[in-house]
């Protein structure tokens, strides 16, 4: 059910790029049988309510019009009604059990993730999604891509504005697919309402949620629990394919794993590294640090050397021990500190440790592109081999 | 002022006799000023976050700044507004309806009102410390609470403040109630609002320190190095929102029964008419407060709890539909025959049953497990709760300041300037909330500084009803303000339907009350 009301054409005056929006009234399309239930539940619940609400307002209405005292109206007396009034608490009860029935049903169908096709972990960070097929060896991050010129009003917004990933979820219609949900930091949810799937990812859990997807399609949700800063920027956007073209999907995925792991020797220069860490910068830390390096005062440091910050001792602290912060200040520490901080985190602190999200060259482009840019001159260049030779040193 | 000159010790004049005041009606009138200004400044934060919505897009404010604003406007309008401003009328009204002359703990009383400035300094305050006020959410869920800054400690100590402030104020109600009533006043004979109001006390003493003891924990799981919600440390971060909820589900209705205490006392009055059903309005006030224990996880369906829990939580919600839906009934039937008039209390008290209904059906249609899993943390939830807290629980508190105030100042207020708030009141909240719904129901999650562009239209429409919900709002405290200043002379019973004993004194009541207890046929 939906269309446009007359408030439309304000509103395309202002955005001339929504003339063609359409207003939603109700729940998305289904594309799952799970979701099709729940809509149906919806509109029955609904409707039942629509009903009582009607008749039960009928009355007063009719109170109002009719037994008003500017019409001459006198008040009776009366005060109690025994017949009455367990007849209306008998009658709720009842539509109530009739609507408990259909739910039940559906509730343990939605509860049922056995028999399933495959399972995918889902890992929620801040702010972005990580997904891994299991027992195929595919792992990935899905962060916003949505340019931040958009969110600032700089640019003209897309189709899809903050529903827009790098890299969807990739799943197969006609099978049923696990989830297998937890979290790295603090809770998230996972949510896709053409699915019917909403499930909390908490950190130190796995919790279980399934859906079969009937059509071919692109489908698009977002983090649905309050995780902080960027919790309004972690989309999540699901390509259903056909099973054969999700097999050959896993198959290149898996040689371009394989390509990747065979150039890990491989050296870039400065330039390189700057490109291709600018663009990790914008999808894991610009949240917090803004993509000018600048911070947010009081709660996030800034990363330019000599910037000033002042914040509770539970951020200073960490930071002036690694060498970060001086006298209200952010210098630049040694380039081991600043790999350890990216790639374990700081406890205690919103940052995280991204060492398990990025590759080793995404790692050694990150902080080479700080280490290198906002008027921080070091000159490090830092190679992929760096980062994979400290990550076999954490493991022995 | 005959009266004041007769009684034999002097009362300090200025400021000093409202810091030392142990009078209810001087605490109540502050209780009531303290609940406006901070009514005001929540809606003023409000308007912020509706100015950052109106467009998609981040015009005004930062995405920290924004989690402060929404944070900070549901903790100051739960525990600064809503909360102070019913136990203002409870000061101001139970001795008067029940014929005491003031409170069990007159002393107690002055002290559980003045902790509350104190606490909402430290909170109000902790906008100004490095890194901004809470960001969190009003609910507080660890780990994200664990991250903050200095601001999440000083709300934690507001928030244990407040809990002693309340818990202090229920027993003094409780013990004003139980021991204070005119001779012949049985328990079944008093006013439903005493009523209600006794009921929420009893919750308030229950809840309090339930929530006092989960922000404790978040305290030392922040600075004591204890774990209780961090899983790496054997803890559970969603034990936090069952203790959490726990807390808040009783906490709505400690936000709502005394609403409907206040619109039994009203509908009868304008509809001339005895309050239909008292004796199953009382059993229904109380069985929605023993459910309120056995419901808190419906707020949590998502959290992956196994379908046992979830039929539980489930079966119980909807049982709570039962009696709320006898109070609606009961109300129309004090309505029915009647011969009702709609001054501003009256329009105030219709408009609350007809929009409170629509909360409670939004919230019916919450309960149902699979329907929540896709609403739950969408607007669909923001619509239900303003539905339920705003129509239900603000304009009930507006309708009761037009009731009484008459008896308070002594003057009628200005019932044009009343009429005039009240439509646009209403609605302008329709326009802001109502869309919500659909917004909520077409995927937009809420807590978000920026939105996707199909909810574009709708945010605005909201925005702009919001922005003259806002503003209306000063056209109410003018009119307060007003009929406090002046205004023709009340007389002692301005409502000819009302039957309660405050309308036995003269308006306003002389200082001291009911010195020599009335009889009570």
């Amino acid at each position: 059910m939906s269309r446009t009301i007359s408030g439309v054409c304000l509103t395309t005056a202002l955005f001339p790029g929504l003339a063609h929006a359409e207003l939603q009234f109700n729940l998305q399309s289904p594309a799952t049988p799970m979701a099709r239930e729940i809509y149906d539940l919806h509109t029955l619940i609904l409707l039942v309510c629509l009903g009582i609400f009607i008749v039960v307002f009928g009355f007063m209405f009719y109170a109002l019009a009719r037994h008003r005292k500017a019409a001459g109206h006198q008040a009776a007396h009366f005060h109690q009604n025994l017949k009455l009034e367990i007849l209306w608490t008998l009658i709720p009860f009842l539509i109530l059990v009739g609507m408990a029935y259909p739910t039940t049903q559906t509730i343990l169908a939605m509860k049922n993730t056995g028999h399933s096709d495959l399972s995918i972990k889902v890992t929620g960070h801040q702010w972005l999604w990580e997904y891994e097929h299991l027992g195929t060896g595919v792992r990935y991050t899905s962060s916003l891509a949505t340019p931040r010129a958009q969110i600032d009003n700089q640019a003209a917004k897309g189709v899809h504005y903050l529903l827009e990933v790098d890299r969807p979820l990739v799943v197969p219609t006609g099978k049923k697919v696990r989830l297998l949900l937890t979290s790295t930091d603090v809770i998230h949810s996972w949510w896709l309402p053409q699915f019917g799937v909403k499930q909390d990812a908490i950190p130190g859990f796995i919790h279980e949620a399934w859906f079969e997807v009937e059509k071919p399609g692109t489908y698009r949700g977002q983090c649905a629990e309050l995780c902080g800063v960027g919790h309004g920027f972690m989309p999540i956007v699901v390509e259903a394919v056909a099973p054969e073209r999700y097999t050959a999907w896993l198959a290149e995925q898996k040689a371009a794993q394989a390509k990747v792991a065979a150039a890990a020797g491989k050296s870039y220069i400065l330039a390189e590294l700057k490109t291709h860490g600018e663009t990790v910068f914008a999808a894991h830390c610009a949240m917090c640090h803004q993509a000018n390096g600048q911070g947010i005062a009081g709660a996030f440091p800034p990363l330019v050397d000599g910037a000033a910050f002042s914040a509770g001792a539970d951020l200073t602290t960490p930071l002036a021990a690694r060498g970060f912060w001086k006298d209200g200040k952010i210098v630049l520490g040694s380039k081991e500190r600043h790999l350890d901080i990216v790639m374990n985190g700081i406890a205690g602190t919103a940052m995280q440790a991204l060492g398990r999200q990025l590759s080793d060259l995404d790692v050694a482009a990150v902080i080479s592109y700080e280490r290198n840019n906002w008027g921080n001159h070091t000159g490090d260049v830092i190679q992929p081999a760096e980062v994979a030779a400290l990550r076999k040193g954490a493991r022995s | 002022m005959t009266t004041l000159a007769l009684h034999q010790h002097a009362h300090p004049a200025g400021i000093t006799r409202w810091l030392t005041t142990t009078n209810h009606k001087d605490i109540g009138t502050l209780y009531l000023c303290f609940s406006f200004a901070m009514f005001l400044f929540a809606g003023a934060l409000a308007m912020l976050v509706r100015a950052e919505l109106f467009q998609p897009g981040l015009q005004f404010f930062q995405p920290n700044v924004f989690n402060q604003l929404t944070t900070m406007h549901g903790l100051i309008m739960i525990f600064g507004a809503i909360m102070p401003a019913f136990v203002g009328f409870a000061n101001w009204q139970i001795p008067l309806m029940i014929g005491a002359p003031d409170m069990a703990f007159p002393r107690l009383n002055n002290w559980s009102f003045w902790l509350l400035p104190m606490a909402a300094l430290l909170l109000l305050s902790s906008f100004l410390v490095p890194g901004g006020a809470v960001a969190g959410g009003w609910t507080m869920y660890p780990p994200l609470y664990i991250q903050g800054g200095v601001a999440y400690d000083m709300t934690i100590f507001a928030l244990h403040i407040m809990g002693i402030s309340s818990i202090i104020g229920s027993i003094n109600i409780i013990t004003t109630i139980l021991n204070l009533r005119a001779p012949g006043m049985t328990l079944m004979k008093m006013p439903m609002f005493v009523w209600t109001w006794l009921i929420t006390a009893y919750l308030l003493i229950a809840v309090m320190p339930v929530l006092a003891s989960a922000v404790t924990m978040l305290l030392t799981d922040r600075h004591l190095g204890t774990h209780f919600f961090n899983a790496a440390g054997g803890g559970d971060p969603v034990m936090f929102q069952h203790i959490f909820w726990f807390f808040g589900h009783p906490e709505v209705y400690i936000m709502i029964l005394p609403a409907f205490g206040i619109l039994s006392t009203i509908i009868p009055t304008f509809s001339r008419k005895p309050l239909f059903g008292y004796h199953s309005m009382v059993y229904a006030t109380a069985s929605i407060a023993i459910l309120s224990f056995v419901v808190w996880a419906h707020h949590m369906f998502t959290v992956g709890m196994p379908a046992a829990g979830q039929l539980f939580f489930m079966y119980t919600t909807m049982l709570i539909a039962v009696p709320t839906g006898v109070k609606v009934f009961n109300w129309i039937a004090t309505m029915w025959k009647g011969a009702i008039t709609f001054e501003t209390p009256m329009l105030f008290a219709v408009a609350v049953v007809c929009l409170f209904t629509i909360g409670g059906f939004s919230g019916l249609v919450l309960a149902i497990v699979p329907v929540d899993i896709q609403l739950q943390d969408t607007y669909y939830v923001v619509a239900h709760f303003h539905y339920v807290l705003f129509s239900g629980a603000a304009m009930s508190i507006m309708a009761g300041v037009y009731y009484w105030l008459p008896k308070w100042t002594g003057h009628l207020y200005d019932e044009t300037l009343g009429k005039w708030h009240f439509w646009l009141t209403t609605i302008a909240f329709n326009v802001t909330f109502f869309p919500m719904h659909f917004t909520g129901l077409a995927g937009m999650p809420r807590r978000v500084p920026d939105y996707a562009l199909q909810f574009a239209d709708f945010n605005m429409l909201s925005s702009i009803g919001a922005f003259v919900l806002g503003a209306s709002q000063l056209l109410f405290l003018y009119t307060v303000f007003k009929c406090a200043r002046g205004g023709a002379a009340a007389g002692e019973k301005p409502w000819d339907g009302a039957d309660t004993l405050e309308w036995t004194l003269p308006s306003p009541p002389p200082y001291h009350t009911f010195e020599t207890a009335p009889l009570v046929k």
